[in-house]
């Protein structure tokens, strides 16, 4: 027998900084063996802090919807729905049924648009056909002689014609998802008044005038949207199953083991009293289902469960600890002990310092952990970019059950009516083997489906209760002294909640954790690396280009799956290659050692 | 005023790293009047071909991203026009750290902030504009409490400053931009650029005159009910808000009348107090939000006495117009006031003359 000698490890560092296509200050920092294609270490980077949480001390709490609106410029209504749900558990309001349906129509619209210019816009430019030419020239030949299986539906021929259809501001699809973009923000200002800041939502409900015209105007968008989602979401999957097919081992890029959280979404006007004692029920009533899931199993439903077990961890971000700051709240209303290190508790403290990749702090990002009681395990759950873990938490509850939408517990099943370019479509959306990079994209397409059926209910819904005379959509409130409240909600890219503590009627505390610091967080005090982190950490690389034309498009495309947003971020800068004289043989025990 | 020669190619250099939600960039992918895909394929007739460089619309990543704002901080590549979405931050209280960056500095291996790169590139620009209130005026993130000692634009290069065409800094405030007001003014610039229009008419506080020189209560199809003393009371009602929360008539902005987007939507005219997002004194001086603005207070109630009267007077009006004149029936007798002198017959009518 011969002795099987691993070879020594040649790194290259390689960085990406900024990423672009995403929101934010985002840079991207890895080790690359390029010899055996595979990334060995990454570190995510967000260079920017802006203080959401400091400054908002003392302000009149009301305030804080039109305040948290501007944390984010792609989904700032999702900050502003969000802060409403926690102002209304904190003063103690049921909002009227219809403002109920207006928020969720307007949220709604919101994902359509969102995932519609991110996808098609953003993420799809790591596809298109300029780009697989510069990066997998032999991939692009085998697209052009590739069929699309289904070209009757979205009328591309081959996926190559698929790929030249996403080219930047030349592609048709491209340009066509501009056009929806738009028509899905103009569904959105029929609700929410503005995009992307919106000016009709107040805590207690909404200034938008119900009218039956505000409700057909939207719904006449909403079935152009219907037409365009039945033909995207086969292209979608047309262009990922060639991706598997086309590159054997493809699945592995961005894979991670199955860490998802979703916080929920769409109220259910009949059950939501925004009290913190029923939150759990009528958390599982929201028609996209919260719920956490742990190696493919479902850990809770619960809200309460979810609230108890956030855990905010410092370790490489550039902020003091607040271990001897002030405690806020100590019991939640249920009777729970509050741990120190949930949001409710947090004194956020900024710390400007140098940059130290190696060893030391790197990132304005936090932390954000769930803390699993079973195991004692702090979670880096991701978000899987929103749609992934909202798809796989709702099909697995099996709880959702509408004319459009139907969750079956392995499934979704989405229903779509007759529209202009074909009859009825039944869309299945199933839960995939892993969570990486290709499932985290193709979910962004069956959601858009998912936010288009729902909208279809939620329109019905609204029009019944305004025909039949109905149209409060504002609840008179007051504000108490002192109070705390809680929100949870889903941003477009994943979960969202806000954490607000009341005390002289001002704001003594508020802390809004939005997906991005759960998905983009570096590495915590416990060592444990973000989630980006982790699924390009190990990753095999596809590209075809070798060290010097490298542009980590692998990394780019696992990095974007995840729908980065910084302004609450990762750079990745291409660096100039330098080549670590660090070697290791990492495999065998007993016979590796570490070579200077 | 320097005379510019033409220009028939320019970058746009678009900087989102201010402190921002890059809600700006995101606002202009909703413009339509002209879309960005208009400018960027140059099917706007009378503008140079134009390079848009922005990070949320790029498709190089990393230094292939940076290498445009390198080659022009060197001087290697002009013209462009300089774009800053966000506000400035004060990087000189902390020390080694940053606030916000773009790419690093390849001296040091660490970011290299925002600051550096409007240092090095503002001086080089020519033309600089600043798109929404951030970037404008300092805007939320500069609002009172802030650690990050942030500002606008003007405030970090000087309210004098002039780029290369001798242009001062064009504001587009709004938060975020309005899509197609920040789109005119764009076009606007690249009109002059091209030599087709003259300078870009702005007031005191370097905003298009033609985009906020009306206050928001001037284009609010709600300050009829203002007229007539008639405000709503909570979120209910379709009324005039100012009794609310709304700042409408003391802000200078054009959504109400525009509406937020292809004439959809936008704020006190949909059901959305103004909050004065355009204005150099946002957020601080309109807070809390939600309370009846001190004038408000005021005008309203001078208001009250005059129009209830004009709205009682007006009612007695509204009713008689509400009726159709008396004349419109099936009986057998025409009593429209016809005088039939050309019908001829025995039934009384005249014949036509001859």
């Amino acid at each position: 027998m011969t002795l099987d000698v691993t070879p020594q490890r040649k790194l290259v560092q390689m960085a990406w900084d900024p990423v672009t296509r995403i929101i934010g200050n985002l840079g991207i920092y890895t080790k690359i063996d390029f010899d055996n294609r595979e990334v060995v270490e990454c570190k995510s980077t967000s260079s920017l802090f802006r203080g959401y949480s400091v400054f908002m001390r003392g302000k009149d709490p009301r305030d804080a919807g039109f305040i948290t609106s501007r944390i984010c410029g792609i989904c700032g209504d999702n900050h502003t729905t969000c802060s409403v749900y926690a102002q209304n558990m904190a003063y103690g309001i049921k909002m009227p049924p219809l403002a109920e349906w207006i928020y969720n129509l307007g949220e709604a619209a919101e994902y359509m648009f969102d995932h519609a210019i991110f996808q098609d816009n953003l993420v799809f430019v790591d596809f298109c056909e300029k780009m697989v030419k510069e990066t997998n020239p032999s991939l692009l030949a085998r697209a052009e002689s590739t069929l699309a299986p289904h070209a009757a539906i979205h009328g591309r021929r081959t996926i190559a014609d698929i790929m030249r259809a996403l080219n930047p501001f030349t592609g048709e699809v491209y340009r066509e998802a501009l056009e929806m973009s738009r028509l899905t923000r103009e569904m959105f200002c029929l609700m929410e008044g503005r995009h992307v800041h919106p000016s009709t939502l107040y805590p207690g409900g909404t200034g938008t005038v119900a009218t039956p015209q505000v409700f057909t105007d939207y719904l006449s968008r909403l079935l152009r949207f219907v037409d365009f989602t039945k033909k995207i979401v086969p292209l979608n999957d047309d262009l990922f199953d060639f991706f598997y097919d086309a590159m054997p081992g493809y699945e592995k890029v961005g894979d991670r083991r199955v860490l998802l959280g979703c916080w929920g979404a769409f109220q259910n006007p009949d059950v939501v009293d925004y009290r913190y004692e029923t939150m759990a029920e009528w958390g599982r009533a929201m028609y996209v289902t919260p719920g956490i899931v742990v190696d493919g199993k479902l850990v809770t439903t619960s809200l309460v469960d979810i609230n108890l077990g956030i855990r905010i961890l410092l370790g490489s971000s550039y902020y003091d600890d607040w271990q001897d700051q002030e405690m806020f709240v100590t019991k939640d209303p249920l009777g729970n002990p509050i741990d120190r290190r949930h949001p409710w508790n947090q004194t956020t403290i900024p710390r400007p310092q140098k940059r130290e990749l190696e060893g030391g702090n790197y990132s304005w990002v936090m932390s954000p952990r769930w803390y699993d009681k079973r195991t004692g395990d702090h979670l880096a759950l991701d978000t899987g970019g929103g749609p992934l873990a909202r798809l796989w938490v709702t099909a697995l509850a099996g709880m959702v059950d509408t004319p459009f939408v139907r969750a079956t517990g392995k499934s979704v099943v989405i229903h779509l009516p007759r529209s202009l370019s074909s009859g009825e479509v039944d869309l299945e959306w199933k839960i995939p083997a892993r969570a990486n990079t290709l499932e985290r994209d193709r979910a962004r397409a069956y959601f858009m489906a998912y936010a288009a059926a729902m909208a279809l209910y939620f329109v019905d819904q609204a029009l019944q209760r305004v025909h039949a005379g109905d149209v409060k959509v504002f609840q008179e409130f007051k504000v108490p002294d002192e109070a705390i409240g809680c929100g949870f909600h889903e941003a477009v890219r994943g979960v969202l909640s806000h954490h607000l503590v009341i005390r002289d009627g001002k704001i003594a505390n508020y802390h809004p954790y939005p997906p991005t610091p759960w998905n983009a967080s570096p590495r915590d005090s416990y060592g444990t690396p973000g989630p980006y982190e982790d699924a390009v950490q190990g990753m095999p690389l596809f590209e075809e280009n070798g060290r010097d034309q490298f542009k980590g498009i692998d990394i780019m495309r696992t990095v974007r799956s995840f729908d980065p947003c910084l302004p609450c971020g990762v750079h990745m800068y291409l660096g100039d290659g330098r080549v670590l004289e660090r070697r290791h043989a990492p495999m065998f025990g007993a016979g590796g050692h570490d070579e200077p | 005023m320097p005379l510019n020669p033409p220009v028939d190619e320019v970058h746009i250099l678009w900087i989102s790293e201010g402190m921002s939600c890059d809600g700006d960039t995101v606002s202009l992918t909703a413009a339509t009047q002209p879309s960005l895909e208009d400018v960027v394929l140059g099917l706007v007739p009378g503008i140079p071909k134009v390079h848009l460089v922005n990070k949320v619309l790029a498709f190089e990543t990393g230094e292939a991203y940076l290498t445009p704002f390198r080659r022009a901080a060197a001087g290697e590549l002009a013209p462009f026009v300089l774009v800053i979405e966000g506000s400035i931050p004060n990087e000189r209280i902390n020390g080694d750290g940053h606030w916000t960056s773009l790419g690093n500095d390849p001296a040091t291996g660490q970011p290299m902030t925002l600051n550096a790169w409007i240092d090095q590139l503002a001086p080089r620009a020519w033309a600089v504009m600043a798109a929404g209130t951030c970037a404008t005026y300092g805007g939320i993130h500069a609002m009172a409490g802030n650690p990050t000692g942030c500002m606008g634009l003007a405030d970090y290069l000087g309210w004098d400053f002039r780029s290369q065409a001798g242009l001062p800094i064009v504001n587009v405030p709004g938060c975020p931009i309005e899509p197609d007001n920040f789109m005119e003014a764009l076009v606007w610039i690249l009109q002059f650029a091209a030599g087709r229009a003259p300078m870009i008419p702005l007031d005191a506080k370097l905003r298009p005159t033609w985009l906020f020189g009306k206050t928001v209560h001037e284009g609010c199809d709600r300050a009829g009910y203002y007229e007539q003393g008639d405000f709503a009371v909570d979120y209910n009602s379709p009324r005039c808000q100012v009794k609310v929360g709304c700042w409408g008539p003391v802000v200078n902005c054009n959504v109400p009348k525009r509406g937020w987007m292809h004439g959809i939507g936008g704020c006190p005219n949909v059901g959305g107090i103004c909050i004065g997002c355009t204005m150099p004194g946002f957020p601080d001086k309109f807070m809390p939000f939600m309370d009846q603005p001190p004038g408000a207070a005021v005008s309203s109630k001078l208001l009250t006495g005059y129009g209830r009267l004009v709205r009682t007077l007006r009612g007695f009006t509204n009713r008689t117009m509400d009726q159709e004149p008396r004349w419109h029936h099936n009986g057998p007798e025409l009593t429209s006031g016809y005088d039939p002198y050309f019908s001829p017959g025995q039934d009384g009518r005249k014949e036509l003359p001859r």
